[in-house]
């Protein structure tokens, strides 16, 4: 195989090559399938113990609402949406990052997606399961759940379509649909890999079934490529509609301080700003601990960190744009709103938003931090820190203080509330944790495809831009398809 | 046992690509380009027309569009009217979010399986997994198969023929197809 050097720089862009370290392609399929091959490390056994006892803190806290009733949560009279909400939207929001870099990032051509695509992804699916449940047991009687949808029944009942909780739950129902079926159909080229390498009988089945008689022929690469763009033009609309319809929940109300306009673009940013500091986070550890470091490369982290900066940035501007708008507006109770939320009662959580979401990201303006591994890893621990005060100080502040100064409250959460969150938390990784140990977390196709061998028109030992000598043969009308 | 076809090795995908053109223009039809990854320019180099799945997706689109739309307006307005906050019962403007998602999952729904469909997938077996070879494809190997259904297939001259444009390890699968 030709192995690029790894100083040779792209004859276009200029920019150094996403895989470095001379992978070949063989080295790559060795290198991905390797992390599953091989033997399960014992810090793996030591972190999915930690997340699955966080699972059964979930499943205990949820048994004990389900049992006892939303009254084991800290919600009182004005504040009747509380963390479960909060934390509703916040993983929601973190479930963003993924189909963004898959669908958004693969219509602008930005090939070091490939990289980080795959596990942005199941960490967006399993960030949507960790929302789905929130507001699932938020409804008291979760026996009579599938109120919410619209299945005919012995009443003859119908959900209310004109209302946003319901329009919430198509818009993350299918975009959890659309999001596993995109990360399914990229997944089987490396499903085909794995059942071409396996070496026991059961293992050569259960992933000959998975991958679904993947052969790799042009003539299924025809069908599967523009299948795929189908999947990112039809997701990419869908990414940006999900948190705005979640924003509808709270903006097509007439609570002060969530009754704007500007919530859908500012929740979209938010959404986004949040989920890439979580891939961050992600990405930082996985690159460690797998040793990863040639194909997430710091040129990788480094146009995440741009991301960042850029919906920090937004998020920031919406955040000042609110007070603006409450102050023009002339309207009193929106005024009290936003001064209520600087300097009211939780006023705490604000600052502690605003230092996280507006003020530390700035630090991305300089390149020494942005290529900085230790300082990237705090910033994003920061933005997911951030993100959840946004969502709470949006929730709780404007409820706790709405018109009548007389059915004011102070809202708090119990211990059920808390061990709720945490439970989530371990939902969360002891899925993430199972993809890792048991699927490619890099996609091996999509990586291969974006190395410089792959050009057909490529030239070992050559610096020249790529020659035009080879003119694809025109399509024949009525050719065989 | 019956031959389903011919495979044959090549070193790179610009050998692969080129071997797809000689191919061609010896009017083989029934053969196919295996590779670990799509290979830009491929189609054009077969004489592939561009896939029609996205007729297929924009059709499932618009039925998932007009189910979604119907639906609403349907519950909306007979099966069970409810007045709420004054707004009509065919509030149109709050029915667009619904039909998008619709919309959206109906089209992808639409894209997979017309893809899957239009490969002849999910099966669980082919007559190339016989061919030990034939697993590098999804590592870092280049093939070629020709079909025995070709109407140019020779067993013989095929083979000949494939080892004349470069081709290597060069295997006859016997299997049905």
């Amino acid at each position: 195989m030709n192995t690029p050097k790894p100083t040779m720089v792209s004859a276009v862009l200029k920019e150094a090559p996403l895989v470095q370290g001379g992978l070949t392609f063989r080295g790559i399929t060795e290198k991905i399938s390797g992390i599953v091959e091989g033997r399960t490390p014992s810090l793996w056994w030591l972190l999915f113990g930690m997340a699955l006892s966080g699972t059964l803190i979930l499943a205990g806290s949820v048994g004990w609402l389900i049992y006892e009733g939303t009254g084991v949560w800290g919600l009182n009279n004005p504040v009747g949406w509380g963390w479960a909400i909060v934390n509703f939207v916040f993983w929601v929001g973190i479930g963003h990052a993924g189909t963004l870099i898959s669908a958004i990032l693969f219509l602008l051509r930005q090939r070091w997606r490939t990289a980080i695509n795959r596990f942005a992804e199941a960490m967006t699916i399993v960030a949507v399961i960790c929302a789905g449940i929130f507001p699932a047991i938020h409804v008291g009687r979760i026996w009579i759940v599938y109120y919410m949808f619209p299945v005919p029944n012995q009443m003859d009942m119908w959900p209310n379509f004109r209302s946003p909780l319901l329009w919430d739950v198509f818009a993350v129902g299918t975009y959890f649909t659309v999001s596993f079926l995109f990360w399914y159909v990229g997944l089987v080229p490396d499903l085909a890999t794995f059942r071409d390498r396996a070496k026991k009988k059961i293992k050569r089945m259960v992933f000959g079934a998975l991958s679904l008689g993947w052969r790799g022929g042009n003539r299924q690469w025809k069908h599967y490529e523009l299948s795929y763009l189908m999947l990112a033009g039809l997701a990419t609309p869908l990414v940006l509609s999900v948190h705005s319809v979640v924003s509808t929940d709270f903006a097509t109300s007439l609570i002060p301080g969530w009754h704007t306009t500007i919530f859908p673009p500012y929740f979209v940013a938010g959404a986004i700003f949040s989920g890439f500091g979580m891939v961050l986070t992600l990405a930082i550890i996985a690159r460690r601990v797998f040793r990863l470091e040639n194909l997430i490369t710091v040129d990788h982290l480094e146009k995440m960190n741009k991301i960042i900066l850029v919906t920090g940035s937004m998020v920031g501007y919406a955040y000042i744009m609110e007070f603006f708008i409450a102050w023009y507006s002339g309207n009193i109770y929106e005024v009290f709103a936003f001064i209520n939320r600087g300097f009211g009662n939780y006023a705490w959580a604000y600052w502690i938003m605003f230092l996280c979401n507006v003020i530390t990201p700035q630090l991305f303006w300089f390149r020494k931090i942005r290529r900085s591994i230790p300082v990237m890893f705090t910033l994003s621990i920061f933005v997911n820190i951030g993100m959840w005060f946004e969502r709470f100080v949006i929730t709780v502040t404007s409820l706790s203080r709405d018109f009548l100064p007389s059915s004011w409250d102070y809202y708090s959460p119990t211990t059920w509330d808390v061990l709720t969150f945490i439970g989530s938390f371990g939902l969360f990784f002891t899925l993430f944790l199972l993809f890792l140990r048991f699927l490619p977390m890099i996609s091996m196709a999509e990586v291969k495809g974006v190395m410089p061998e792959a050009d057909p028109h490529h030239h070992p030992d050559a610096h020249h831009p790529p020659d035009t000598h080879h003119h694809p043969a025109p399509v024949e009308k009525g050719g065989a398809a | 046992m019956k031959t389903y076809g011919i495979i044959a090795a090549f070193d790179s995908p610009a050998q692969l690509m080129e071997a797809a053109k000689q191919m061609r223009t010896a009017g083989y039809t029934h053969f196919d380009c295996h590779s670990p990854f799509p290979i830009h320019g491929m189609d054009e180099a077969m004489g592939l027309k561009r896939s029609p799945v996205g007729y297929i997706v924009g059709g499932m689109a618009a039925l998932g569009a007009t189910i979604g739309f119907s639906l609403q307006t349907w519950v909306s307005t007979s099966a069970y009217p409810l007045v709420i906050s004054g707004k009509p019962f065919f509030s149109w403007q709050a029915f667009i979010i619904i039909t998008f998602a619709l919309f959206v999952l109906f089209g992808a729904f639409g894209a997979v399986i017309g893809m899957f469909r239009l490969n002849r997938l999910p099966r669980l077996h082919h007559p190339l997994f016989y061919s030990d070879a034939f697993a590098r494809v999804t590592d870092d190997g280049f093939m070629v198969s020709v079909e025995s259904g070709d109407a140019q297939f020779d067993e013989e001259k095929t083979r000949a023929f494939l080892a004349s444009i470069g081709g290597q390890n060069i295997e006859v699968i016997r299997g049905e197809g």
